[in-house]
């Protein structure tokens, strides 16, 4: 009997763990796909006119909205990896797996991978019904697969994000109730209007420092512009370094959390 | 140098924030292939005990040596050798019984065929074959007590550690998981470290037990020797009129000291031992005393710890709990 | 009555008093119609340059008639919640053994969310009057405006309860929002119903929701359009939604 399993065994354990249960909870993983759809068919519905507003950079609302689909599915899974997480912490599951030889990394990354899995179920949603709406994305199949790579990178990021506070809160109501100002971060952002069409100055302002903008705003030009390489790189730069902080405060608290010898 | 010890604490201590000192020097010894009990009240720092021994919080002092291992410093190989199964069930209500098994198995690193093999051997172990593809939520208390022991034995390790692990359950699981946990140290020679507040299941299951008080093992021995110590049975007596209760307490207490018993009656500890019952209803009869009630208790576990802390063991845990693990 | 009235006060204490010596509680209730707020009227802005937008008061106005009936939409369903976690830890079989008459509870719990949401709008008109915000109606209009809100608040407070009260469980939190969401939000937020084309525009013209806010909108502008019609669908739904609840205190009192 071996004491130790290789990290690959590990992490496609854990991995096989998180996809599962995030698709056995559908009452979290169908408003994931739903809901941004929604809102999506409720703002292009009401602000279709902002189209015909001079310096309009698409011809049709959807195309520019479209993009934020993928930054409202990705705040679902913030909040899907963190409950689930503190889940585990509450249970003592956690304790479980920190008796076995279980690496940190592992833990990690097996659970982000549910967060992989449904956010490419989402990306390819999202653009299946877009395109059926009529999006022609500029930038061609290879940016359909931009798309998908960077909302998925995204949504990794934002997982990250939700795994960090799961495991420095241990409690999934406290991730719940950050829900709302997630939201509101997505909300002062570029979603609705571009920056240079946004007339109050001090919210322009905001939605300039928030790196939400540029995310969406990444994903948006392979829609709507097609192979724009500054807002490439600062949303796919922006996506990997909130990315990577995000992991590192998470292995940070991880640590923290099961504080074994 | 390795011991050959199955556990073994010296000066053990955990404080905790606000200066909580939870566990305060614990000395203990647990041979290979023993059952030991640990039976305290809630918050006399057993879990945090067990935390410590199994690797999950660092002591704050003292050493102890799981296996031969050093906690503190060899805690891989420490959690290699042990099982645990802790307060919680910590189970994942989403996944099967099969699937718990499958994971834990795999994060010890067997190869794919062994975990198949042993996953099935588990589980017909512990009687849930046939609810092993279902989900967690749909299991009773005692299948996830059940399923809890299984994955504590998944990679079959030398020492196993339960904690509480038939508080909740109804007679007949808790009667089952004793057979279990028996024939485990008796058959595969597991030395077995146990926590629990109850007495019987102390007394039922442990060689040795070990009581612990307020961070401190108060007293340790054989459940018989423990209460042979106290040596001396308690005869517990209830007037048929109330009125007599005054009348029967001075009669009782020339035989012995009064100890906490039923409020509608009197009990005393016989000085003179069991002899000294026949002399008990003599007296009452000179007396014209007539009871409805009188029995003879033997000692239990629960007058060893009245007579090492002044308190009943039931009930004693009431005003502590043991804090949260936060480290200090 | 008077039994009627203790038990709604004393729902009423608690959940205020719980509400209000609770920042966790209280503060994202509050925040979140302030952030809609500042990004509807600060980011949309330039929405009203659209030909054909013609609202006298501005779009910061337009905007906060639409984060005034959401908030009092959501402060009753946020309270919905606070009914599904009574019964999830069981506090809520203690108020219905306890109260003898167990209307109350509701309209206790309907009390809280009308308290709620005062605080919460009383911050996000200060705001909004703090930026500019035109208010072109009477005393009359404005008593009206709040009148609409309080029975939106009430009709939203009761659709909620009766949800938590049939199912028990704070996970049943979506089925409360989510048709709320979609009644507010498929009605004219962004623009006027005229200049809505579509299908929006479609199911917008038959939804309750459109008349409240025009009518809301209306009486910000100091000139009141199909005020009754809108008066008329709130009572309307506070008067169904009593149903509703009530049949769901009795599937509550019935499950023991």
């Amino acid at each position: 009997m071996t004491g130790h399993g290789p990290l690959l065994l590990q992490v496609s354990q854990l991995a096989r763990r998180s996809v599962l249960r995030t698709f056995r909870q559908p009452i979290n993983v169908v408003p994931s796909f739903l809901f941004p759809l929604m809102l999506l068919a409720v703002n292009v519905g009401g602000l279709r006119a902002a189209a015909d507003l001079p310096g309009f950079p698409a011809d049709s609302y959807l195309d520019f909205a479209l993009a934020f689909t993928f930054l409202q599915g990705a705040l679902f899974a913030t909040t899907n990896a963190g409950t689930d997480l503190a889940r585990d912490i509450q249970t003592g599951f956690l304790n479980r797996l920190a008796l076995t030889p279980m690496r940190s990394a592992a833990l990690l990354l097996g659970q982000l991978a549910g967060v992989v899995a449904l956010a490419l179920l989402q990306a390819t949603l999202y653009l299946t019904v877009g395109i059926a709406a009529g999006v022609r994305p500029e930038s061609g199949v290879p940016g359909v697969v931009l798309i998908v790579l960077l909302g998925v990178l995204v949504a990794l990021a934002f997982g990250a994000i939700g795994a960090f506070l799961a495991l420095r809160t241990g409690s999934g109501e406290a991730i719940q109730a950050l829900f709302p100002l997630f939201f509101v971060f997505l909300f002062l952002s570029s979603m609705n209007l571009p920056r240079n069409l946004i007339e109050i100055e001090w919210f322009r302002t905001v939605t300039t420092i928030n790196p939400v903008s540029y995310l969406i705003e990444g994903i948006r030009s392979l829609i709507i512009t097609g192979w724009d390489a500054q807002a490439l790189l600062l949303g796919f730069g922006l996506a990997a370094g909130i990315g990577s902080v995000a992991l590192a405060a998470a292995g940070w608290a991880l640590r923290g959390r099961l504080a074994r010898s | 140098m390795r011991d050959e010890h199955g556990i073994q604490a010296e000066g053990l201590a955990r404080d905790f924030k606000g200066g909580i000192r939870a566990v305060d020097g614990i000395e203990l010894a647990v041979a290979p292939g023993e059952i030991y009990g640990f039976l305290g009240p809630n918050g006399a720092g057993k879990s945090t005990t067990v935390h410590m021994l199994t690797t999950l919080l660092p002591p704050s002092a003292g050493t102890a040596r799981v296996a031969g291992f050093d906690v503190a410093h060899e805690g891989q190989q420490v959690r290699a050798a042990i099982g645990a199964a802790l307060q919680e069930a910590a189970l994942d209500p989403l996944l099967t019984g099969r699937e718990h098994l499958r994971l834990q198995t795999a994060l010890h690193g067997m190869p794919k065929a062994e975990r198949t093999v042993r996953s099935q051997t588990l589980l017909e172990r512990v009687g849930l074959t046939e609810a092993a593809d279902r989900k967690v939520k749909t299991y009773s208390g005692g299948m996830k007590r059940r399923l809890d022991l299984a994955l504590a034995l998944a990679h079959e390790p030398r020492i196993l550690f339960l904690d509480e692990p038939t508080t909740g359950l109804d007679p007949q699981s808790r009667n089952a998981l004793w057979a279990e946990v028996a024939r485990l140290a008796r058959d595969e020679g597991v030395t077995v470290f146990l926590t629990t507040q109850y007495l019987e299941e102390a007394d039922v299951l442990a060689d040795r037990v070990g009581i612990i008080d307020h961070g401190r093992i108060v007293a340790e021995g054989t459940p018989i020797s423990l209460k042979a110590e106290i040596g001396r049975p308690s005869v517990e007596a209830i007037p048929a009129a109330p009125a007599d209760l005054v009348p029967l307490a001075r009669v009782l207490e020339r035989f012995g000291e009064p100890v906490p018993g039923s409020p509608k009656g009197v009990t005393v500890r016989l000085d003179g031992g069991e002899d000294a019952l026949a002399d008990v209803v003599r007296a009452l009869d000179v007396e014209g005393l007539h009871v409805s009630h009188l029995q003879l208790h033997a000692p239990t576990l629960d007058d060893v710890f009245l007579a090492k802390t002044g308190r009943s063991l039931e009930g004693a845990g009431d005003e502590l709990e043991e804090p949260e693990p936060v480290p200090a | 009555m008077r039994s009627f009235r203790s038990v709604a006060f004393a729902v009423a204490w608690r959940g205020i008093h719980n509400a209000f010596t609770n920042p966790a509680i209280l503060v994202p209730s509050m925040l979140f119609p302030f952030f809609f707020f500042t990004a509807f009227a600060g980011g949309l802005s330039r929405v009203s340059d659209v030909p054909g937008f013609d609202y006298p008061p501005g779009y910061t106005a337009f905007q906060f008639v639409f984060v005034f009936l959401q908030s009092a939409a959501f402060g009753g369903i946020f309270n919905g919640f606070a009914v599904a976690r009574d019964f999830e830890s069981g506090f809520a079989r203690r108020l219905l053994l306890a109260a003898p008459q167990r209307t109350g509870i509701i309209a206790g719990y309907a009390i809280v969310a009308f308290v709620r949401w005062v605080a919460t709008i009383s911050v996000v008109t200060v705001v909004a009057l703090l930026v500019g915000m035109e208010v072109l109606g009477s005393g009359i209009d404005l008593f009206g405006l709040v009148l609409l809100g309080l029975l939106v608040n009430v009709a939203a407070v009761l659709w909620a309860a009766g949800i938590a009260m049939r199912f028990r469980t704070l996970q049943a939190g979506p089925l409360m929002q989510v048709p709320v969401f979609l009644i507010l939000f498929l009605a004219p937020v962004y623009v006027p119903l005229d200049l809505l084309d579509g299908w929006i525009h479609a199911v917008a013209s038959v939804n309750p929701a459109t008349f409240l806010l025009e009518a809301g909108r209306s009486l910000l502008a100091g000139d009141p359009v199909q005020v009754g019609i809108a008066f008329a669908i709130a009572l309307g739904a506070v008067l169904l939604l009593s149903f509703w609840a009530l049949r769901g205190l009795r599937s509550a009192e019935a499950a023991g």
